[in-house]
């Protein structure tokens, strides 16, 4: 499995990700309000620019970093892990708790099938180990949106263990040179998330919300064998994508549907891992990358100055740009971790395991789920790789952006120009605009079908591909003129006329003498320049190919 | 008519002899002639009435729902009940009103069943009197009987002797032996159901588990608790069962199997059984008298022809520090959810959260159940886990082993004692602490749980004071039919005698149509 790019980072080199506000800028169309707002601010910077914490001085030992993630996915599933529950973003504060959800006393947890498939299917995506049998731990801590007064996780018995992620690197400065990497996943476990707390320091109340409380999360829980922001980043926008493949979580950063804790220690290579902190809550790809990396300098920084590192909980503060200890979060926390005793042990069935009379509807069938798994990420660029002749890279660009493989996809099926071509188009002009304009895919003002037209036009030659880009910038305007229109409206086919070319071309030399005595004298610059002229005078309709050839041909060159 | 059995005043409500509204109304008037006894916290005067208005119409209609359509009931107050206050003898949850019924109080109303109130009980079910609640102590309807009152002729009169029912379910056990109701709902988690069954004269029943779900059930130990059933007699156990027993899709503990209905034949061949006498419930402490009633029902199966053998249950010494463990363990997380932020109890400090919770839970719960939270959370903290819990959890296997052991050598069914002794007054009952009493009184209930096996106590005489005195059979797993049937054959044979209230009720609303006290068989 292959996944994201990363470009190492070089001391003190600035970089720009074209791709790394791929997961925040993804949001559900009925969002609206201020958390909308929030999301576009996040995604807002295009450009992530990151400096590498490893800067080796002279005379020094060189310091690394490790880095391991804690990842909880919130599980797309119509109710909630234990209730009936509806699960849905940005409801009315309190309307989708059950009795369950509110820890009314003599309720119970009942599983939700659909999430532990997702468990599963997950599981299965990221190469892990699926334990036949599984239980669930209560987790005790008191804090005012978790009405129980514990979490049901699976901490001794996980439902999924020993996996990895593969995702991709580029090496050096060429974007063709890319190695892949693997980060180990310790386990998998299913788990409630609590509600949300809104704490209002005016009137010194917090107000809580109990719609979250329950929903069913993955805890993915990464081996410490990432070494900088930028990595870790990487392995979780891949993680993202394979989520978002599989259909088990929307994934969505913005929307809390993925939330990163990272562990993070530095030490030098050979010697003892360091004391490490963690730095909880981060909700954005940019703020991971960020944090992380601050957190490594303040750690050398703080031990080149003689100082200690505690073992402490950490907040990223995204306006500073720094991580804070967390005030809540101190003093020693015992979770006093015992079985849930209402749930009897979770088993899972394969082809071989399962019992004759099984009711279909009352097991989960391993094997059946893996017959399932939708084509994943890896697999997904590979094919576009064979099946358009596209650069690995460009596959990469393709995935990462949301929604972008399905526009590349319906404007080939639409139009008769080349893969390449459209990939060009795709990747670099509609992808630079809407960098320009911060907007998502699905937002984009022209639409795969208007694209296929142009690339249509371009590719039958009857427009330039210079007035192509015009056309293109006519689109964007999205004033409902299809290219087409926009083409025979501002007069912008190519001129077919070889006559009235050759004309053209023949009035050009005649205006500039010292420009066909360079060509003549054997300047190979001169020949642009008069094709350049040339165009001009043809306002742009007209092929520089065949006005080289007519140049050259008078010209007798 | 309130002395009869369910059974017979079902056949009495089909036949038209009453109406469910008379029943219902006589069943009030005793419970505020029995007030005194502290039987029920909240008394659902209007909800009960209401229900009969409606039950009646049905047999007008011809469309009994079945055996328990009009048949009065009570249930403990730790069963949620929709609409009508459930406070676990807390002051934590006083005026806390939930918005469901508890998977069995549903089944029980869906059969037409008349519900007449919530029953006390000790705090949050931890005890073994029935002393600890904030309601105050229940008083066994026994200490008011002819039959003790007369062997105590000597002593002074007046009410300072009275008795304690035994717990934690007193007050569902004291409804149904004082006739307020024909059945009633406990919860058995060390023996809640049975203990105070057999000091007040009753048939109390602990269902396998798993049997019977615990939705709603407000819990003290999720993998022990069970909801238990209190009656007149083992037959009417047997209808209550029918109609609770069968898995819950909201309580994923329950079996999946479909229960077959319940069938308790009225004769069986008892020469077929094998009834084991667990030699380490011989224990020192146990009341001379019913270590000699106790052998004498052994003699009553083997007489039969029945095969009776000592069998060894060798981890049994162990069963109640384990039980310690695991119990208090559970309390501090189930406890973990009052902390007064939504329902219940919440103090006025509110300085800050953790202020308030911890003032909401010092002033809402007792000092009992705070022992338990305390020493709960010292055993499950890091450090103590594997030497606390994690050796319960094994010694508690062990101890299901040996039942596994007793039963895989060919015992049907364990014959045991239930108490220690009969009822004590309350004063007696309140020198020694909770912890104590509860150590000592569950003693041979309480590694059934452990063990979730069915287990019944039968009512089986009267001591030379005159106060019941019940043994004790434990079954096979998911044998509670069985199990039931075996008892059911016992009781036949020992005719236990019917409470004498009648200095109680004077006013003659009680008739006993079974008649007078007959005598004891075993003794």
């Amino acid at each position: 499995m292959a996944a994201s790019v990363l470009r190492l980072i070089y001391p003190g080199r600035r970089w720009a990700l074209a791709w790394i506000d791929g997961g925040s800028r993804q949001r559900s169309g009925t969002q609206t309000g201020p958390a909308s707002n929030w999301a576009r601010g996040q995604s807002s910077v295009a450009q992530l620019s990151l400096h590498t914490a490893q800067k080796p001085r002279k005379g020094e030992h060189k310091w690394a970093a490790v880095v391991g993630l804690e990842i909880h996915v919130q599980i797309s599933s119509n109710s909630k892990l234990f209730s009936g529950a509806q699960v849905c973003f940005a409801a009315p504060p309190n309307s989708l708790v059950s009795f369950f959800d509110a820890s009314l006393p003599g309720t119970l947890p009942v599983l939700n099938r659909r999430c532990v498939e997702a468990a599963v299917m997950t599981g299965l995506a990221l190469n892990c180990h699926i334990n036949k049998k599984s239980s669930f731990d209560r987790k005790h801590y008191f804090y005012a949106d978790l009405p129980a007064g514990y979490q049901i996780t699976q901490q001794r018995l996980p439902i999924a263990a020993n996996g990895h992620l593969t995702y991709s690197v580029y090496m050096g400065k060429k974007r063709s040179q890319m190695a892949t990497k693997t980060v180990r996943i310790k386990q998998i476990q299913l788990e409630q998330d609590s509600g949300k707390s809104l704490h209002d320091d005016l009137r010194s109340q917090t107000l809580i919300d109990l719609n979250r409380a329950g929903v069913g999360l993955l805890e993915v829980v990464l081996e410490p064998d990432l070494c900088c922001g930028e990595e870790a980043a990487i392995a979780v926008r891949e993680l993202q994508m394979i989520l978002q493949a599989l259909g088990t979580s929307q994934a969505n950063m913005a929307e809390g549907q993925l939330r990163v804790d990272a562990n993070i220690s530095v030490h030098h290579p050979g010697e003892p891992l360091g004391v490490r902190t963690e730095v909880k809550n981060l909700n954005s790809l940019r703020f991971l990358a960020k944090a992380i990396d601050y957190e490594i300098q303040r750690q050398i920084t703080e031990l080149e100055s003689g100082g200690e590192i505690l073992n402490e909980t950490r907040s990223f503060d995204y306006k500073l740009g720094c991580t804070v200890p967390m005030r809540d979060k101190e003093g020693k926390q015992d979770y006093r971790f015992m079985p849930e005793p209402n749930l009897p042990p979770l088993v899972l069935y394969d082809a071989t395991s399962l019992p004759a009379d099984a009711d279909s509807q009352q097991v989960v069938n391993i094997d059946e789920l893996r017959d399932m798994l939708p084509e994943l990420p890896s697999t997904t660029r590979e094919r576009l790789v064979e099946q358009y002749g596209i650069l690995p890279e460009h596959s990469f660009t393709l995935l990462n952006e949301v929604g972008l493989l399905e526009f590349f996809q319906s404007v080939i099926k639409e139009t008769r120009a080349e893969p390449k071509k459209v990939t060009n188009w795709v990747l670099n002009t509609l992808l630079y605009y809407l960098k320009q304009q911060n907007l998502a895919v699905s937002e984009s003002p022209v639409t795969p079908a208007a694209l296929a037209e142009l690339l249509d036009l371009l590719d039958s030659k009857a427009i330039s591909s210079s007035a192509a880009k015009q056309v293109f910038e006519e689109l964007w305007k999205g004033d409902g003129k299809t290219a087409a229109q926009i083409v025979s409206e501002q007069q912008l086919e190519l001129m077919q006329d070889r006559e009235a070319l050759e004309q053209l071309c023949q009035a050009t030399m005649d205006s500039h003498p010292q420009v066909v005595m360079d060509v003549r004298n054997r300047n190979p610059k001169a020949i642009n320049k008069l094709i350049g002229l040339v165009r001009r005078a043809s306002l742009s309709r007209a092929d520089p190919t065949l006005i080289k050839e007519i140049l050259e041909k008078k010209l007798s060159l | 008519m309130l002395g009869r059995t369910l059974r017979e005043v079902s056949a009495a409500l089909k036949q038209g002899q009453v109406t469910p509204t008379e029943l219902c109304k006589k069943c009030l008037s005793l419970i505020k002639k029995t007030k005194y006894l502290n039987a029920y916290i909240t008394v659902s005067e209007e909800v009960a009435l209401k229900q009969a208005e409606e039950s009646e119409k049905r047999y007008q209609q011809g469309q009994s729902l079945g055996d328990l359509d009009g048949i009065p009931v009570a249930v403990k107050d730790n069963f949620s009940t929709s609409g009508i206050e459930t406070t676990c003898a807390s002051n934590m949850l006083k005026g806390y009103i939930p918005p469901y019924n508890a998977t069995v109080v549903q089944k029980l109303l869906d059969q037409g069943a008349l519900l007449m109130g919530k029953t006390n009980l000790d705090e949050f079910a931890m005890g073994s009197g029935s002393t600890d609640g904030v309601f105050g102590p229940v008083k066994n309807p026994w200490s008011y009987s002819k039959q003790y009152r007369e062997r105590r002729r000597h002593d002074e009169h007046g009410d300072s002797h009275w008795l304690i029912t035994g717990g934690s379910s007193g007050g569902s056990a004291a409804a149904v032996a004082a006739f307020t109701c024909f059945a009633a709902l406990g919860s058995d988690t060390g023996g809640s159901t049975r203990n105070p069954a057999a000091h007040c004269g009753l048939v109390g029943f602990k269902p396998s588990y798993g049997l019977v779900s615990r939705h709603g059930l407000i819990p003290l130990v999720n993998s022990m608790d069970v909801p238990g059933i209190f009656t007149r007699c083992v037959d009417d156990t047997a209808i209550v069962l029918g109609v609770l027993a069968g898995h819950d899709p909201k309580d994923s503990t329950t079996v999946q199997d479909p229960i077959k209905p319940l069938m308790i034949p009225g004769e069986m061949d008892v020469s077929r059984l094998c009834i084991g006498i667990p030699k380490e419930y011989m224990v020192p402490e146990l009341s001379s008298e019913i270590q000699s009633l106790w052998s004498q029902a052994a003699d009553l199966f083997a007489s039969e022809g029945a095969k009776v053998i000592e069998v060894s249950l060798p981890h049994t010494c162990y069963s109640i520090v384990c039980y310690h463990v695991l119990c208090t363990s559970e309390v501090a997380s189930n406890m973990a959810r009052f902390d007064g932020l939504q329902y219940g109890h919440r103090s006025g400090i509110d300085v800050s959260t953790e202020a308030m919770y911890a003032a909401t839970r010092q002033e809402g719960f007792n000092d009992v159940v705070r022992g338990r939270i305390l020493s709960g959370n010292f055993f499950l903290l890091k450090e103590n886990y594997e030497n606390y819990f994690i050796k319960a959890q094994k010694v508690r296997r062990l101890i299901v082993r040996d039942f596994v052991n007793a039963f895989e050598s060919g015992v049907d069914v364990l014959l045991t004692p239930t108490t220690l002794s009969e009822a004590v007054p309350y004063l007696e009952f309140i020198k020694e602490d909770n912890r104590t009493r509860s150590a000592q009184d569950d003693i041979f209930t309480q590694a059934v749980n452990m063990a979730g096996l069915p287990a019944v106590s039968v009512p089986v005489a009267l001591s030379n004071q005159g106060l019941p005195i019940g043994l004790q059979l434990i079954g096979r797993a998911f044998c509670d039919q069985q199990l039931l049937t075996v008892a059911k054959w016992f009781e036949k044979q020992v005719q236990f005698p019917i409470i004498q209230l009648q200095d109680l009720m004077d006013d003659g609303s009680l008739v006993l149509e079974n008649g007078k006290l007959t005598s004891v068989s075993l003794t």
